[in-house]
């Protein structure tokens, strides 16, 4: 959520057609600007009208039809402010994470992003009212709104300047070469000539000055829409206290998981076995053939009971994973899933136990997930560690449409890596292909060195 | 048969031991660790090896490495592994190791004795011997595509049982049906897969294994 963004602070690049490039997006910022001014006013009309509404109903009015107009009033107030002032300030989020990406990708000027995450878990819809305090609580709301509102008022002037200067400097250039609409020369000394060079240096200014006015723009985007000092600490004790919680509620429900599996499996099955190997006791003297009977069933319990320890322990740590790390974990995978994989990439070395297995479940619960709805051909796997990150892509090409949003396997996904700082970003249009990556911050060791 | 066991919690070993003596089988070394295997190896020129999978001093896949290390420094040394855990993985790096004289089974079937010793003599003689878990895995994950498909549930069977290491005599056994009606399915099995067919146990669980593999 919080990624660290490399500020890249160099001069822009400075020739014609970068320049024309950076008073187009200039351009393009003031269009953004003309959607925040409408979602503005849509966010304005209804205090507005409810002001307007509630200044009317007065006793003195009583009975008057104006009190019905003021009523009618206030209840589109309400109407709006219910059904879309929420939309409107999502849309003015949607609006801002726009520019701060168009703002490190235009403008040079990178702008990291932190929202306050959706309370809950992800999986569950949250009410009208949970959703509006999640949005009215989140300062970086508000700071978007300061944003809109500087933006509107002078921004825009910024963003289009580049643009304006050489659309003057044009006017003028043509205006006094080819259709001489230019009035005669006011001064003594001016000529057409002279004016159309005054036209040429306006264009150059502008030229000079578009990339710069750009930068200039991001930066004051930056100063407005990046994350306060203290709001992204405290966005950061905020996650991790959460992600925390819900590690430690995680792995309590899979202890308590394990110690029921075993009092139902094996444990219950070793009981059976004393039993009927009790019972072989008692009769082997007087029955002997029943008695080898019973030895046959206690030892297939034996079996059987060894069986389930193997599915227990492959569930909480695989023998691959413990002997070979990783890359083998996820190879050996492969080799059991029903899936056409195909496996690239080796990791140099062994990444810290935990991640190692967070990440070997992260991909387990994909190929399930591939497995049970995407109807693929072909699945691939991607390992690599570049950076200090530990990176997996699966990709198949199946049907697409998965969503983590809809509560389905991918969210469980994020909340397993979440401790780590680890991230999984999800591509899947309906018709596919899906392409999943995971992101984890981590070193790895050094190779293992084994001599046989 | 002189044999050579590693592995490394006493009662098993122990009981292994006991086990194959009872068998007729002689122990030349019990060990409990991979480098006094190689040694044991090296000096006892042993029949065949008997290696569990987790042996100190990492108790990882120290037991799959000595026997591939030991399989490089003795070519054709029949080796059968031991783990709690049948891993494809594994059985790929095992068959890969040269050709046959390995075997690759669960603990767990050391409970029927004769049926383990059975596998023991097999792999001393140059068989290949699989967990019938690998073959069930290496099965259950090609059901769905192209030629296994067109395998009668019978002949499916009967290449199960051929993926483990078994002669068309054993098969008929364990089946309750003639040779003859074997051969017949391995003949019908080995034209649908597209396979050679031989008569060599050893070519063909190979050639079984490398089709399912894919």
């Amino acid at each position: 959520m919080n990624t660290a963004i490399p500020v890249r602070r160099t001069r822009p690049r400075l020739s014609p057609v970068a320049s024309l490039q950076a008073a187009a997006r200039g351009l393009a910022f003031f269009g953004l600007m003309l959607a925040g001014l409408g979602l503005l006013v849509v966010i304005l009309v209804a205090p507005g009208l409810l002001a307007l509404g509630f200044s009317n109903v007065t006793p003195a009015h009583h009975g008057d039809h104006r009190v019905v107009l003021a009523l009618l009033v206030i209840g589109a107030g309400l109407g709006i402010a219910r059904f879309l002032v929420p939309g409107a300030l999502l849309a003015i989020r949607r609006l801002a994470s726009l520019t701060r990406r168009l703002a490190g990708e235009w403008c040079g000027v990178p702008i990291a992003e932190s929202y306050l995450p959706l309370p809950g878990p992800g999986d569950r819809p949250l009410s009208f009212t949970g959703r509006l305090s999640w949005l009215l609580k989140d300062p970086a709301t508000w700071r978007d709104l300061l944003w809109v509102t500087v933006n509107v008022l002078v921004g825009w002037v910024v963003a289009a300047a580049g643009a304006a200067i050489m659309v003057v400097g044009l006017v003028e250039f043509i205006g006094t070469n080819f259709i001489r609409a230019i009035p005669p020369p006011a001064f003594p000394g001016n000529s057409a000539g002279t004016l159309g060079f005054l036209g040429v240096a306006i264009i150059s200014a502008g030229l000079l000055a578009a990339p710069w006015l750009l930068r200039g723009y991001g930066l004051m985007a930056s100063s407005m829409l990046a994350p306060a000092g203290n709001a992204e600490l405290a966005l950061r004790v905020r996650q991790l206290s959460q992600t925390r919680t819900e590690a430690l509620d995680t792995g309590a429900a899979e202890i308590r998981r394990i110690e029921r599996d075993l009092h139902d499996g094996a444990q219950a099955r070793l009981v059976a076995m004393g039993m009927t190997l009790d019972a072989a006791g008692q009769i082997i003297d007087t029955n002997p053939v029943a008695a080898r009977a019973l030895l046959y069933e206690a030892r297939d319990a034996s079996v059987k009971a060894l069986a389930e320890l193997r599915d227990l322990v492959r569930g909480i740590h695989p023998p691959v994973l413990a002997d070979r790390g990783l890359a083998d974990a996820i190879r050996a995978l492969a080799l059991d899933s029903p899936l056409r994989i195909e496996l690239a990439g080796e990791l140099a070395g062994r990444p810290p136990a935990p991640v190692e297995s967070a990440a070997y479940f992260a991909v387990c619960e994909l190929l399930a997930n591939v497995s049970k709805h995407a109807e693929a051909r072909q699945t691939w796997i991607d390992i690599r560690q570049t950076d200090g990150m530990l990176r997996i892509g699966v990709t198949d090409n199946g049907r697409g449409g998965a969503d983590p949003a809809r509560g389905s396997g991918l969210s469980g996904i994020e909340r397993r890596l979440a401790p780590f700082d680890g991230i999984l970003a999800v591509s899947s249009p309906l018709g596919g292909p899906t392409a999943v990556t995971m992101e984890i911050p981590c070193a790895l060791s050094s190779p293992k060195t084994s001599s046989c | 048969m002189r044999v050579v066991i590693a592995e490394d919690l006493f009662l098993l070993r122990d009981g292994l031991t006991r086990m194959l003596q009872a068998h007729g089988l002689q122990i030349t070394s019990a060990v409990d660790n991979g480098a006094d295997l190689l040694a044991a190896l090296a000096n006892d020129q042993p029949d065949v090896a008997i290696v569990d999978v987790r042996l100190p001093p990492t108790f990882t896949d120290e037991g799959i490495r000595a026997a591939l290390a030991a399989r490089r420094e003795m070519p054709g040394l029949p080796v059968l592994v031991l783990s709690q855990y049948v891993e494809q993985l594994y059985a790929r790096e095992l068959l890969a190791s040269g050709t046959g004289g390995i075997g690759y089974l669960l603990k767990d079937r050391v409970f029927d004795s004769a049926q383990f010793v059975d596998a023991v003599r097999r792999v001393a003689a140059g068989g290949t011997v699989m967990d019938p878990e690998v073959i069930a895995r290496l099965l259950a994950r090609n059901t769905g595509d192209g030629s296994l498909a067109a395998l009668t549930p019978r002949e499916r069977e009967v290449l199960a049982l051929m993926a483990e290491g078994r002669s068309n005599a054993a098969i008929g056994q364990r089946m309750v049906i003639t040779e003859r009606a074997v051969a017949k399915h391995t003949a019908s099995i080995f034209l649908k897969l597209d396979l050679q067919p031989s008569d060599d146990d050893n070519r063909r669980v190979l050639a079984v294994l490398a089709y399912l593999g894919g």
